[in-house]
């Protein structure tokens, strides 16, 4: 059922008459509530020019909130990359015919996807604090954990579209006399990722929104940037603001082209494209996958 | 192991995971009536709540709960002096909970909207045949069926919540899980790793059951057609 134009008729002249005047009250009503916060941050200062001109100074771009964007941008690009690999990997374990191979990959997706991220990045930002192994642990543990949850979730993706294919993809494979691994990775895993692709994008949106986590562990990213020039300007709320601004807009691209994705290939595949946006946080099967 | 279990003496696990249900309890009870309202504006004949609707969806979906937990704190605790309750420490996590109702109204408005999305097209078609007008239509005929066609999509929304309960670290609430691990792990760096253990092995526990439980609820639930 389309949402839309479902639940109420074509309007008549008295229908259209109560939705101009609902319109009309829920844009008074909207443009109310903007005046009251307006007028709250007014009466508190700050609006005044000094909490926003920092914004409009090169220095402030230049060594707060670029640097921060760009180790954003770094670690969740690192992730992306490292997240398919892992989904591939674990994706086709879960698809193996080989038991102890299915099971042990299973186990793996199953407790990385239950554990919440955070709790992986402190772990990590300690246990590779204290081991010395590496320069630069918040970072690592950033990308390691967005790692570890992404590709959990994208090797879900992965058999979920195999599934979702039609059998005899599968079967026409095997009777040219390929193995079924053969099978899984030159014809059923390329399609299920075209298939994928719409809920593969949404989940880079989710990898770029949990690259914030690191501000908790002080990953010099965006978010923590953002915290310590507000402390110096003495304007939290607003470079608060102006950070969750820059998120906004490249995760809303990155969920447009999403939508367009799933729209584009709902022409092509044949394994079913799903947009799984709506829980692009926890991107789980509907059918829960947990219960196994 | 007997250094392993004198920590669980020292630190009180079961009680940082009881604030962690506590956080995702409230925050569950208060997102779905927001997401509730949200889904009721973005299916109303009314073009300016539409707007509203689908404008604080993609804001807050596009957000990372980090920033609007870390907002609570910093900003309208730190620089606009809010507070939701004169004790400091309840005040942290009342905020935590503000925060996490605003970023998740925004997916569960979503998961009601897939819900009224299985609901076929005859049903409202029937309701405006006997004379509903919008609204009772929704409530007596759309979103009952919706909400039984959401029941998956919503549990996945809960689990998620329940996973980024630990968020509200960012928003000074200490005595959650997460933070007390980090606590746990500073004071005995020599067991990281069964003290990692412990606390995800709690969340597979918490997260598990409410998986499990909504599948089975929403195929025991679902409207036969």
């Amino acid at each position: 059922m389309s949402a839309q134009n479902v639940l109420f008729d074509a309007p008549g002249p008295k229908s259209r008459r109560n939705i101009l005047i609902g319109n009309i009250i829920g844009a008074l009503l909207i443009a109310g509530l903007i005046a009251y916060v307006v007028f709250l941050l007014g009466g508190k200062g700050q609006l005044a020019a000094g909490k926003w001109t920092p914004f409009l100074e090169g220095r402030t771009w230049e060594f707060f909130l670029l640097p921060g964007l760009l180790s954003t941008l770094r670690a969740a690009a690192i992730a992306v990359v490292t997240s398919v690999l892992f989904g591939l990997i674990f994706g086709l374990g879960r698809l193996s015919h080989v038991k102890p191979i299915r099971w042990f990959a299973g186990l793996v997706v199953e407790f990385f996807r239950a554990v919440p991220v955070l709790l992986m990045m402190i772990f990590l930002w300690l246990a590779l604090g204290r081991s010395n192994l590496v320069e630069d642990a918040p970072f690592w543990a950033v990308v390691i954990a967005l790692t570890l949850y992404n590709g959990s979730v994208i090797a879900e993706l992965i058999r979920s579209g195999v599934h979702g294919l039609p059998k005899g993809q599968r079967e026409a494979g095997l009777a040219i006399g390929m193995t079924q691994m053969q099978s899984l990775r030159t014809i059923e895993v390329p399609q299920a990722l075209i298939a994928m692709l719409p809920a593969l994008v949404s989940q880079f949106v989710v990898i770029l929104k949990d690259s914030a986590l690191g501000y908790i562990i002080g990953f010099p990213e965006l978010l923590q940037n953002a915290r310590r020039l507000g402390v110096g300007e003495g304007n939290l709320l607003q470079s608060l603001l102006i950070a969750a601004v820059i998120f906004i807009i490249i995760n809303f691209a990155l969920s447009s082209l999403a939508t367009k994705l799933s729209t584009l290939l709902s022409f092509r595949s044949k394994g079913r494209a799903r947009d799984e946006t709506i829980d692009g946080i926890a991107a789980a099967e509907p059918e829960g996958t947990l219960s196994r | 192991m007997d250094n392993f279990l004198t920590l669980f003496e020292t630190y009180n696990v079961p009680a940082a995971f009881w604030v962690n249900i506590q956080l995702t309890f409230w925050a569950a009870v208060w997102s779905l009536v927001l997401g509730t309202l949200l889904a009721l504006m973005r299916i109303s004949p009314i073009p300016s709540l539409q707007w509203l609707g689908a404008a604080y969806v993609n804001i807050f979906r596009n957000t990372p709960l980090t920033i609007i937990i870390a907002f609570g704190v910093l900003g309208l605790f730190g620089q606009l002096q809010v507070s939701l309750t004169d004790d400091f420490n309840l005040n942290f996590f009342r905020l935590a909970i503000l925060g996490l109702t605003i970023y998740h109204a925004a997916f569960v408005c979503e998961a009601i909207r897939s819900g009224v999305n299985t609901v076929p097209l005859g049903q409202a078609e029937a309701a405006r045949a006997i004379g509903l007008s919008f609204l009772p239509a929704a409530r007596l005929i759309i979103l009952p069926q919706a909400f039984r066609g959401a029941i998956a999509p919503l549990g996945n929304v809960l689990i998620a919540l329940i996973k980024n309960s630990t968020v509200a670290a960012a928003g000074s609430v200490a005595a959650e899980a997460s933070s007390l691990m980090k606590t746990m792990i500073e004071f005995r760096g020599d067991l990281v790793i069964p003290i990692f253990f412990t606390f995800a092995i709690g969340f597979v526990i918490l997260v598990i059951p409410v998986g499990l439980l909504t599948t089975w609820a929403s195929r025991r639930l679902a409207v036969a057609r």
